[in-house]
């Protein structure tokens, strides 16, 4: 959402940018007629995919503020209008809507009406952003905004999913449910920003190292805190309270040394969205949902195809079993906390990319992974992917009816919705979990 | 350092409004997890929920405050309902995923903007704790106390009622548990099978369970806010539960008095620690740049979170509990 609002903005700012520059053409143009003294001027057009196309024969009225006649104009063939003014003051400019061509109209909420003050010798510009007006064609730009909130949410649900391995991965293997899980999504995104912005790196190879110390920081927690805690025999439930312990510990850590405003990374902050179809994305976008996708699939092919994934499945299946026939159960386990870490801290990089890294970051979206594990059934792995999925582009649609700030609190609530009619998941077996 | 007053704050922290509204919380707490084996992560949205009960009534619809008061405790039976239903059937796990969630969908709900006609946004309800006051005996602007421990006349009201509700939860949390009713409860934390095998229905009871140590909670989050004089959303942020479970399980699990014990000991050490860490910045020995802004508050957190982790690692069962008492079969 942050990244239409973005693109908005963006767009905003480069409409503003050209009726800046059209004033200053406007006023090179009018130059050669004697301008006025003082007066308003502006330019319509509307943006369309080749370009900007000048609106002709548009009324635009001036009065006094108290309503008195001052003049009027009709935007020429270039789309440009001058009304002079009698001095400083103040006035109102409306544009007269019925004389706007069919199929075009101000955005919704903009009633065509400035008020401005005009200073001694000043021509100023009037901005109207013209499009495709909330009258004219509601339904097409309302169904673009929805294709574009899909694609977000596709993109936002193969990030979730992609750190919802790790967690997955970990609760088969070993049936503890991970709550430090969101703090290495957190970790990851930290890191790359120390070696991105505080030492200067690159951002690829900071992201790609943030990885690597993700990846080998989930190895030690294993082999420091949760090998030895099995090996004593500590319950489940005992070592799921220890993780979430060791996530306040983290997050505090990080929100002492990060401070608590969101960043940006150095490079590609801001990039300006590439028309596809009908929608916009970034590259950051682009790049995001194709590294997701190749991630997901290594991962489904690591543990269909090679050695270690099948034991992966062998010791999530029936761990006495595979340790019976001679898999190695705690090098496995190890294994799987690496990587779901380091894909943990690759999404957080991701993450941080598209919105901004803060330290609350993973907290929030380790709800969101629960959610869309839960709803594709817990250690099942593609329903975490199918979940995942459904929660992000769940989230980003949602916004088309409720708030931006609630948006959370569907997916959060689906997530209990779901548990009631379907517990075991979209593609969960119906087994007895309870 | 001055011992002499790090000691004493300390001692005013484990008996003040902040360590009453613990106790009160973890005595529900204590039902869920100690004597059900109900891994309940979202206690912190009981409390909230009836503290927003409580202050939207009686601003939104002028209820008498005793009126609110029910209609706050009602909101939290709702909430034991709601989260019960979908999730008491199935693992443990679940219970606890969903709580969590559900303590912070409260908090977002109740402080966005598209509801600050009703609860009041991100700053909160204000002005409707005026009505819990009429019976306060202390004058505001005196202070009370004996010696050196003295509070001003509301925080001294507050510390009585609230120290005289966490010491009745706990009289009736204990009758309870000796009755046959606690017994069924503490044998499906032991085993949920063998419970059921002898006809109890584990599901309903549950249910029962969750209902008393949230309205519990509930109650916690009323006298907070009646203390507070304010409903502030942010105050029921989710790592408020993990502080009381921290408490209970210092206290130790299971054991009539462990929460109110360990709510006591739990806000003693945080102050020490908090002033011993200030004293070591005010006397040079810790450069002030260690604690400077917001860092110092999230060393509190950081220890909370670490003495957490080391509790349940060291010594689960708490400082006075029994390890037998504590649950941590998974099932």
């Amino acid at each position: 959402m942050a990244t239409i609002f973005a693109g908005m903005w963006r767009a905003v700012a480069a409409a503003v940018a050209v009726v800046l520059l059209v004033g200053l053409f406007a006023g090179v143009a009018g130059a050669q007629e004697e301008p006025p003294e003082t007066g308003v001027q502006g330019r319509l057009q509307q943006r369309t995919e080749d370009g900007n196309a000048p609106i002709v024969g548009v009324r635009i009225v001036v009065t006094t503020a108290d309503g008195a006649a001052v003049g009027e104009a009709v935007s020429d063939t270039e789309g440009v209008w001058l009304v002079a003014v009698p001095g400083p003051g103040e006035y109102v400019v409306t544009i007269d809507q019925a004389t706007l061509p069919e199929g075009v109209g101000l955005p919704e909420g903009d009633d065509g009406v400035r008020t401005l003050t005009i200073n001694p010798r000043q021509v100023r510009g009037v901005l109207f952003p013209l499009g495709e007006g909330a009258g004219a064609s509601e339904r097409g730009s309302q169904v673009r905004l929805a294709l574009q909130l899909f694609v977000e949410g596709v993109k936002l649900g193969l990030l979730i999913a992609m750190m919802a391995i790790g967690l997955s991965l970990i609760f088969g293997t070993t049936g503890l449910v991970n709550f430090a899980h969101g703090e290495m999504v957190t970790f990851g995104a930290v890191v790359a920003f120390w070696f991105n912005v505080s030492l200067g790196w690159h951002f690829i190879p900071a992201a790609l190292i943030a990885i690597a110390i993700a990846a080998a920081v989930g190895g030690l927690l294993d082999l420091g805190v949760f090998r030895p805690l099995r090996r004593r025999g500590v319950g489940l439930i005992a070592q799921l309270v220890i993780t979430i312990g060791l996530s306040l510990l983290a997050r505090y850590v990080i929100l002492y040394v990060f401070r608590g405003d969101p960043r940006s990374y150095a490079q590609y902050a801001i990039q300006n969205g590439i028309p596809i179809g009908p929608i916009l994305l970034p590259a950051k976008d682009l790049w995001s949902i194709g590294i997701s996708v190749l991630m997901l699939l290594a991962v489904g092919l690591t543990l269909q195809k090679t050695k270690v994934g099948k034991a992966m499945r062998a010791v999530s299946d029936n761990r006495d079993l595979a340790e019976s026939s001679g898999i190695d159960v705690q090098r496995v386990i190890l294994v799987v906390w690496a990587v779901g870490s380091g894909l943990a801290g690759l999404g957080g990089v991701l993450w941080g990319l598209g919105e901004s890294v803060s330290w609350l970051m993973g907290f929030r979206l380790l709800l969101l992974i629960f959610a869309g594990v839960i709803l594709g059934g817990l250690g099942t792995a593609y329903g975490a992917l199918v979940g995942s999925i459904v929660v992000g582009v769940f989230i980003q649609m949602s916004t088309l009816v409720i708030p931006t700030e609630l948006k959370n609190v569907g997916a959060l609530a689906m997530l209990v919705i779901i548990l009631v009619v379907r517990p075991q998941g979209i593609l969960g077996r119906a087994e007895r979990i309870g | 350092m001055d011992w002499e007053a790090i000691i004493r704050n300390a001692v005013i922290a484990g008996l003040s409004r902040e360590a009453v509204v613990f106790a009160i919380a973890a005595v529900g707490l204590n039902v869920h997890f100690g004597y059900t084996g109900l891994l309940n992560f979202g206690q912190v949205g009981f409390m909230a929920i009836s503290a927003y009960g409580v202050g939207i009534s009686i601003t939104q619809y002028n209820a008498p405050p005793w009126l609110a008061f029910i209609i706050g405790l009602l909101a939290a039976v709702l909430l034991a309902l709601l989260l019960g239903v979908p999730t008491l059937r199935l693992r443990a796990d679940y219970l606890a995923i969903v709580t969590i969630a559900a303590s912070e969908i409260i908090r977002l709900v109740f402080r966005s903007v598209a509801l600050r006609n009703w609860s009041g946004g991100s700053n909160g309800i204000n002005g409707f704790a005026d009505g819990f006051y009429v019976w306060n005996p202390f004058e505001p602007t005196e202070q009370y106390g004996f010696g050196w421990f003295k509070v001003f006349g509301n925080q001294a009201y507050i510390i009585l009622v609230g120290w005289t509700l966490a010491i009745l939860v706990t009289v009736l949390v204990w009758l309870l548990m000796r009755s046959p009713w606690g017994r069924v409860l503490k044998s499906i934390r032991e085993d949920e099978d063998a419970a059921r095998a002898l006809g109890k229905n584990a599901y309903w009871y549950k249910m029962q369970s969750l209902i008393l140590g949230g309205v519990i909670g509930g109650l916690a989050g009323i006298v907070l806010s009646v203390g507070q004089s304010t409903v502030q959303p942010d105050s029921y942020s989710p790592p408020v539960t993990f502080f009381i479970w921290t408490a209970l399980i210092l206290g130790g699990v299971g054991r009539v008095w462990s929460p109110i014990v360990g709510a006591i000991i739990f806000w003693t050490l945080l102050s020490l620690s908090d002033n011993i860490l200030d004293g070591l910045v005010d006397t040079g020995i810790i450069p002030a740049a260690v604690t400077a802004g917001t860092r110092g508050g999230s060393v509190r957190f950081m220890i909370v979170g670490l003495g957490l982790a080391l509790l349940m690692i060291f010594r689960p069962q708490g400082i006075f509990g029994d390890r037998n008492e504590m649950m941590l079969e998974d099932r």
